[in-house]
């Protein structure tokens, strides 16, 4: 039996942790999600699941702790705000080099440097194309309601776990901070040493038995041997790009122009839909699910009908970038947006419609 | 059935929790909800403000900008959110410590002299349910039933005693709803 | 024939069985491949390679994974006890063993060392403190000797412009966390034996749930100080020695 509640997307994060057999957490508090591990404290998992959950010292820590954990085949977890994911940067890049499944939650505020604790969407860049050194990718899931802060935690351990490879959840501030109806999965119990031997035990460092020793590590000093892994990478990440793209469509069907937002400025370009679609305007609304891979295809394909596209975005235009490459100039793409902590209102995004498109 | 509400007021009013009490009661009568506070510093012993939106369909955006309906607790919340009320839809305010009325004439206009009430009820605690008991009574967006299921599902086992005195202030709330304009 | 003269009744030593067949990579007179060898021992000793995760560091015994037939997390330059403090804890049942020079340990990584020693996790660090940053050169560490030569202090480490050598050992002890925390070396014999049985105690330990186990070793660098390998345990003698003394700090 699934169990409906009233949650905050914050604290809907660390009770699908659990639900979902997370096997360790580990987190440094900032804002605004200091919620998730508040909550995780409160419900004690280490007395009913076993679940494993630690305040580190820093950031720098929490996600090296997540990478010991998760080198051990366990699901590990950690949860920040822009500039503490800022700090892990490097953990993330030694986890993908690694190849280690983990879940990285990043309800982000605005940026640069201690910016503001108000909700952001300026972090795109840092979570699509690498945060940190060197050729790798993060599966990025961009949630734009508290159901999906809840979906994507199972998700996000599924591809991770699928892949060999860190997964993000992208939110911001007020799908962090907001509460809405949530149904809550029946929870999975964590694997069994059995189980995790079983699925992980041809990589992960547990313990040496009957079989050639696991290391985990990434680093490769013959450079032939360190291309020949890079390239097994790619392949890894063209394989994400043909079947883990994830979208979703509003009245496009018929659509001439094209709100394209994700998290919660998509929640917000549809009312702005709803109130274009009243006066008779022909907008659909594209919502990237999946920020890596990005829609690409799909993008490019609904384009063909289209006289322009508007990407908003609490930045100062980030995703508009993969919009862009997908579209090439083959029509106009524009981008509104506010940011350094203020949200655009449905409203100002119709006004920006009517002005760029001059309808 | 949609209605956007803003409830505005002190931090320490219950003003948040009065969001939350309504939008479980909702989700009791299989609506969507969204309750999308204010946060951070001015969370701090200043203003409060917290956004519910309770919904048939799915809904778009948590965070509005005009308002169904506002729910106003002090002057500051008043001069803020009064013009963001959409035309015919409600104000509805305790007159505590408010020296300058709503003015609009393009709104309905509500007063609940909750404070007031909660004091004589001798139970300051229950202010904020007094308020809501006057809202619903002014729209019934959600059943008084569904109050109380909400009431059960939100609030901890030891404090279900507290529920009867809550389910009385909303009654009471209702009885004082106190109406200042003609209907428009 | 070599099988004939090499019988079992014949064998004083053998490889311990924990060692794999690669070549270390490490300098002559390095004290890195002793501390390995004893490692080694004493994991062959208490029967625990199957039980057991090292944490590699970065610095000279980046490569250590290959020494060692156990598994192994590679970690990044300092971050070796919160990677520990990660398996630990999702792995209660394990040995963890982290491995760290003084760059590593005790300056990039000085936050994550407290911190899981402070926190009492249930591991054994092993720390090389042979003054100098090997791997990149032979740069100044936090725990250069004053007025030692390095790359990065050509004239010898200056008080005023650089501090003090740090003294790690000294600090670990004070926490309540660490349970063991013992200085040893790798020089003499003697020195190996005794240095043995302090690694064998403090894995122990660890596993037993006592605390922090920590084990410094006072080390050599002989390529770093510029020295053949028999003047660089002759220079660490007369002048780490004095300065960073051996012996137990704390057993609890």
């Amino acid at each position: 039996m699934s169990e409906l509640r009233l949650m905050k997307g914050n604290e809907v994060i660390a009770e699908a942790a659990i639900r979902c057999g997370c096997d360790a957490y580990f987190g440094y508090p900032i804002t605004p999600q200091s919620e998730v591990m508040e909550t995780l404290m409160e419900l004690r998992p280490w007395e009913t699941t076993g679940m494993v959950a630690l305040q580190a010292e820093s950031e720098v820590a929490s996600i090296n702790m997540v990478y010991g954990a998760a080198s051990t085949g366990k699901r590990a977890m950690t949860s920040s705000s822009s500039p503490g994911i800022s700090l892990m940067a490097e953990g993330l890049s030694y986890l993908a080099g690694a190849e280690l499944p983990c879940l990285v939650v990043n309800v982000s505020r605005g940026g640069p440097g201690l910016g503001t604790i108000q909700p952001s969407q300026a972090d795109y860049f840092m979570a699509t194309k690498g945060g940190g050194h060197g050729d790798f990718h993060l599966i990025v899931l961009a949630p734009s309601s508290v159901q999906e802060m809840h979906d994507f935690v199972f998700l996000a351990f599924d591809l991770a776990f699928k892949y060999r490879n860190p997964a993000m959840i992208l939110a911001d501030g007020v799908i962090g901070q907001m509460m809405e109806k949530v149904k809550l999965l029946d929870p999975r119990p964590r694997r069994t040493r059995e189980e995790v031997l079983r699925d992980t035990g041809s990589w992960a460092a547990t313990g040496k038995s009957n079989r050639p020793r696991n290391i985990i590590t990434s680093v490769e000093l013959d450079p032939a041997k360190h291309e020949k892994f890079n390239q097994k990478l790619q392949v890894k990440y063209a394989e994400m790009r043909e079947k883990e793209v994830r979208y979703e469509e509003l009245l496009c069907d018929d659509a001439e122009y094209l709100i394209a937002a994700y998290g919660i400025s998509a929640r917000i370009g549809q009312k702005a839909v709803e109130l274009l679609r009243a006066e008779g305007v022909k907008v659909g609304l594209f919502r990237p699910i999946t920020l890596y891979p990005f829609p690409t295809v799909q993008v490019a394909a609904r384009a063909k009908q289209l006289k322009g596209i508007l990407c908003v975005e609490l930045s100062a235009g980030q995703m508009i970038e993969d919009v862009r490459l997908s579209v090439g100039s083959s029509l106009p793409v524009a981008h509104f947006g506010r940011n350094g902590g203020v949200i655009h209102s449905p409203n100002e995004v119709v006004e920006a419609m009517r002005q760029v498109f001059e309808f | 059935m949609k209605e956007e509400i803003i409830i505005a007021g002190f931090g320490g009013q219950g003003v948040l929790s009065m969001g939350k009490i309504l939008a479980y009661s909702g989700i009791m009568q299989n609506q969507e909800v969204t309750w999308m506070p204010s946060y951070g510093p001015e969370m701090r012993g200043g203003t409060a403000n917290v956004t519910v939106i309770l919904s048939d369909d799915r809904i778009s955006s948590p965070i509005v900008h005009e308002f169904d309906t506002a729910i106003i607790l002090n002057q500051q919340s008043l001069d803020k959110f009064e013009p963001m009320v959409k035309r015919g839809g409600l104000l509805l305010y305790d007159p505590n410590g408010i020296t300058a009325p709503p003015t609009r004439t393009d709104i309905t206009v509500y007063r609940t002299a909750a404070t007031a009430e909660a004091a004589k009820m001798g139970n300051a605690k229950v202010f904020n349910m007094v308020v809501l008991g006057s809202f619903l009574k002014v729209k019934p967006v959600v059943k008084l039933e569904n109050v109380v299921k909400g009431l059960q599902k939100s609030l901890p086992e030891r404090a279900h005693k507290l529920i009867p005195a809550n389910e009385q202030a909303i009654l009471r709330g209702m009885e004082i709803a106190e109406r200042l304009t003609p209907s428009c | 024939m070599v099988a004939e003269i090499i019988k079992p009744e014949n064998i004083a030593y053998a490889k311990s069985k924990v060692l794999t067949d690669a070549p270390m990579h490490y300098c002559p007179g390095c004290s890195h491949g002793t501390v390995h060898k004893i490692l080694a021992e004493v994991i062959e000793d208490l029967g625990i390679q199957d039980k057991t995760i090292g944490i590699t560091p970065v610095g000279c015994a980046v490569l250590l994974y290959s020494y060692l037939d156990i598994d192994w997390v590679e970690a990044a330059h300092g971050r070796a006890p919160a990677v520990a403090t990660g398996i630990k804890r999702a792995n209660p049942d394990m040995h963890v063993l982290a491995y760290q020079g003084d760059g590593d340990l005790a300056a990039i990584g000085t936050g994550e060392i407290i911190h899981a020693c402070n926190r009492g996790e249930n591991i054994t660090v092993i720390f090389i403190n042979n003054g100098i940053y090997g791997m990149t050169g032979g740069q100044m560490a936090p725990t250069t000797l004053v007025g030692m030569k390095t790359a990065t202090t050509p004239q010898g480490r200056q008080v005023d412009i650089n501090g003090y050598p740090f003294k790690v050992s000294e600090i670990m002890a004070q926490l309540p966390g660490t349970s063991y925390v013992t200085r040893q070396a790798v020089h003499t014999p003697g020195a190996v034996r005794q240095a043995k049985k302090a690694l064998k105690k403090a894995v122990e330990k660890a596993y037993a749930g006592k605390g922090t186990s920590f084990v410094e070793f006072v080390a050599t660098c002989s390529s770093g100080w510029k020295l053949s390998p028999t003047e660089a345990n002759r220079w660490m003698t007369e002048n780490m020695l004095p300065f960073y003394p051996l012996g137990d700090l704390k057993d609890n």
